[in-house]
């Protein structure tokens, strides 16, 4: 397979990792309860690991001598593929359970299809991350159900997340010409197929949490290309602080 | 993972002089107590409250380390960053759990945390403003933690033990990773070292604090070490502590801020051991006492966390009640 | 700020097929579901088992400590329940 568009899919993927595991991770020592003081980390702790073996085959294919962390830490803003529902804020525990929650459950079929996929790198990291996400999307899932049928107050706060959050999930099943490429080298699933299980999946849990799928007529998108929000610039400045600060440097 | 010397503990016992002396007898042979047990009132609050530190000492002490995940300078460093301060919060539930077996609820210790009653390490009020910090929490803090916890891991009350005897196992890896940390430091260009060095300079006298008051100030302590709660005193494990880190920052080229501190042949009973300079115990209390850098910004953080959680919580209890409802 | 009380769970771990379940401590959880994900984030992070149970702690009946010299002692002297109460000839071998 023709290494480009497959390196460009591989850190898009990675980057949807990285800036997931990160946001996810500004919650350690900040959770509802202790017990998801110990939750999220470990979630965090699945999504930063998947980064990493996904940069490090990035690394390979490129063959230029850049590691993990030249990926993760010293690209431009624009160079920063993720889709944008990864970047977003925490705001409060309904809106961070619903943004692990809309990911997870597209990464499981994603994942279970590329662990039978032509590629064999990614069939390994496949493997491995599929049984991680698994997970995630079972304790998000359950928090989505309990805080969308708990009171009144976590009722509106769930549809506030729904609300502002569901515009940014088509975002995840668009394809540039390097994925459709990929899609076609049965490297990664087509996303049609993604998205009719994500959709299906989605609505059994909102029905259980008492949520509705709301119509998105204007879907954010464009962290695909690079545009990202106003947050983002933010969230890059404090993971890169001590590379750019000092470069070179060794840590 | 972290314990000071026990802070204004209350030792006053009601019992009958033939039921403590059952009691005395019964840890003199070295007997665990177990949460039904009979225990003096006074072994019990004891407890409660040195648990309560213990577990309050965890749980803030995420915070200084945890203002630097975001940070972290490469990937390797952020994962374990990430593993070791989400250890600190499963050690401060272990610990609120032993504490709850003895008639107290987390909810009240938290209570008291907020409300400024209850105490925890002072180590954590101290900034941590640069990423050597890090690598001196965890080779320092972490490293006087396992003095003190070693020998709670015998400590007379059963769940207590039995937590530290989890804390400890599970802890091995956050002192190495401070001490190798501050190594890569060391072994970096001149940045680095600066950075490394000004942070041992800014840690190494707080982290001899953490082991509590001297032993000729700390009122308490008798009649801990009697029930075998405690198995040390204060400043036999800091001395303990000094003599065991000071060949650490040799071996990676970094000088203690002590100029008193030197080699003495005849502690530790002619096996020798280092002399080392005064401690500044008025800053301590200063610190103990609500005035440290960091003190309100600890408080306000965990304050902030219990109660934008509330809503939380009280979601997934009105949950539960209903789905217990409906399955009835 | 009084608030509910969030239920206490014990949880036990099986270390690995063939082992008991063994007592490793609580967690609070509102309902079982929870409890469980809890143990498994708060508990098994370091691969320390293959099964969970978790139980409301306010379902395990506990003996009296009062009452232990009268349940446990009598067994002390029935020591005809063990083999080395028996004297058997060395020439029979392992018995």
């Amino acid at each position: 397979m023709n290494p480009d568009p497959l390196l460009q899919t591989v850190v898009q993927i990675a980057d949807d990792h990285l800036i997931l595991g990160h946001r996810l991770s500004e919650w350690c020592g900040h959770a509802p309860m202790l017990e998801e003081d110990l939750s999220m980390p470990n979630m965090a702790l699945d999504l930063i690991g998947q980064a990493r073996a996904l940069y490090n085959y990035a690394a390979k294919l490129e063959n230029k001598d850049r590691t993990e962390d030249d990926f993760a830490y010293l690209r431009s803003d624009r160079e920063y593929t993720n889709c944008l529902l990864v970047e977003r804020p925490n705001t409060d525990f309904a809106y961070t359970m619903l943004r692990q929650f809309y990911f997870a459950t597209f990464m499981q079929p994603f994942w279970q299809s590329v662990s039978s996929g032509t590629d064999e790198t990614l069939k390994g990291i496949a493997a491995k991350a599929y049984k991680e996400t698994g997970y995630h999307v079972r304790h998000s899932g359950e928090w989505i159900i309990r805080l969308g049928d708990g009171t009144e107050e976590s009722a509106r706060r769930m549809n506030d997340a729904v609300a502002e959050l569901h515009p940014y999930t088509d975002e995840m099943f668009t394809a540039d010409a390097a994925r459709q490429y990929c899609i076609e080298n049965g490297a990664v699933p087509d996303m049609q197929s993604i998205q009719a299980i994500w959709n299906n999946n989605i609505s059994q849990v909102f029905a259980q949490a008492r949520l509705t799928i709301p119509k998105t007529p204007y879907p954010q998108t464009g962290g695909r290309q690079g545009q990202h929000t106003e947050d983002f610039g933010f969230l890059l400045a404090e993971l890169q602080y001590m590379q750019r600060s000092y470069p070179g440097a060794k840590w | 993972m972290y314990s000071q010397g026990l802070i204004g503990a209350d030792t006053a016992t009601k019992e009958t002089a033939e039921f403590l002396a059952e009691f005395q007898a019964r840890i003199d042979a070295e007997e665990k107590i177990e949460p039904n047990d009979p225990m003096p009132q006074a072994y019990r609050n004891t407890l409660i409250r040195m648990i309560g530190q213990h577990a309050h000492s965890e749980i803030v002490g995420m915070l200084p380390e945890g203002n630097w995940i975001t940070r972290a300078p490469s990937l390797r460093r952020k994962v374990a960053l990430l593993a070791k301060v989400q250890d600190e919060g499963g050690h401060g539930l272990y610990l609120y759990s032993a504490a709850e077996t003895l008639g107290v609820s987390r909810e009240q210790m938290t209570e008291e945390l907020l409300s400024g009653k209850a105490k925890y390490s002072s180590i954590f009020n101290y900034p941590t403003p640069t990423w050597a910090d890090i690598g001196a929490i965890g080779w320092l803090v972490d490293g006087a933690a396992i003095m003190n916890q070693v020998p709670l891991c015998r400590c007379s009350y059963g769940p207590y033990a039995r937590a530290m005897i989890r804390v400890c196992k599970e802890e091995s890896f956050h002192q190495r990773q401070g001490y190798e940390l501050m190594k890569s430091l060391t072994e970096g260009n001149e940045d680095q070292k600066a950075m490394a060095q000004d942070a041992l300079n800014r840690w190494w006298w707080p982290s001899l604090m953490m082991f509590g008051p001297p032993d000729s100030d700390s009122q308490h302590s008798d009649q801990s070490m009697k029930w075998k709660i405690k198995r040390f005193s204060n400043d036999e494990l800091r001395q303990k502590f000094v003599d065991a880190t000071v060949p650490q920052a040799e071996l990676i080229g970094l000088t203690m801020p002590d100029p008193d501190l030197k080699w003495n042949n005849s502690l530790n009973n002619g096996a020798g051991g280092y002399d080392f300079g005064e401690i500044d115990w008025d800053e301590f209390w200063r610190v103990v006492k609500g005035h440290g850098m960091m003190n309100k910004d600890r408080i306000r953080a965990r304050k902030k966390a219990w109660e934008d959680g509330a809503w939380v919580r009280e979601a997934s209890l009105a949950y539960a009640a209903k789905q217990k409802a409906n399955a009835a | 700020m009084t608030e509910n009380l969030m239920p206490l769970w014990e949880v036990f771990i099986r270390p690995r097929n063939g082992l008991n379940h063994k007592h490793v401590g609580s967690v609070h959880a509102a309902d079982a579901a929870m409890a469980m994900q809890a143990a498994r984030d708060v508990y098994t992070r370091r691969e320390e088992g293959n099964s969970i149970w978790i139980i409301p702690a306010a379902s395990i009946v506990a003996s009296d400590p009062a009452n232990a010299e009268e349940n446990f002692d009598p067994a002390s002297d029935k020591i005809y329940r063990h083999p080395s109460f028996y004297d058997i000839p060395d020439d029979v071998g392992h018995m």
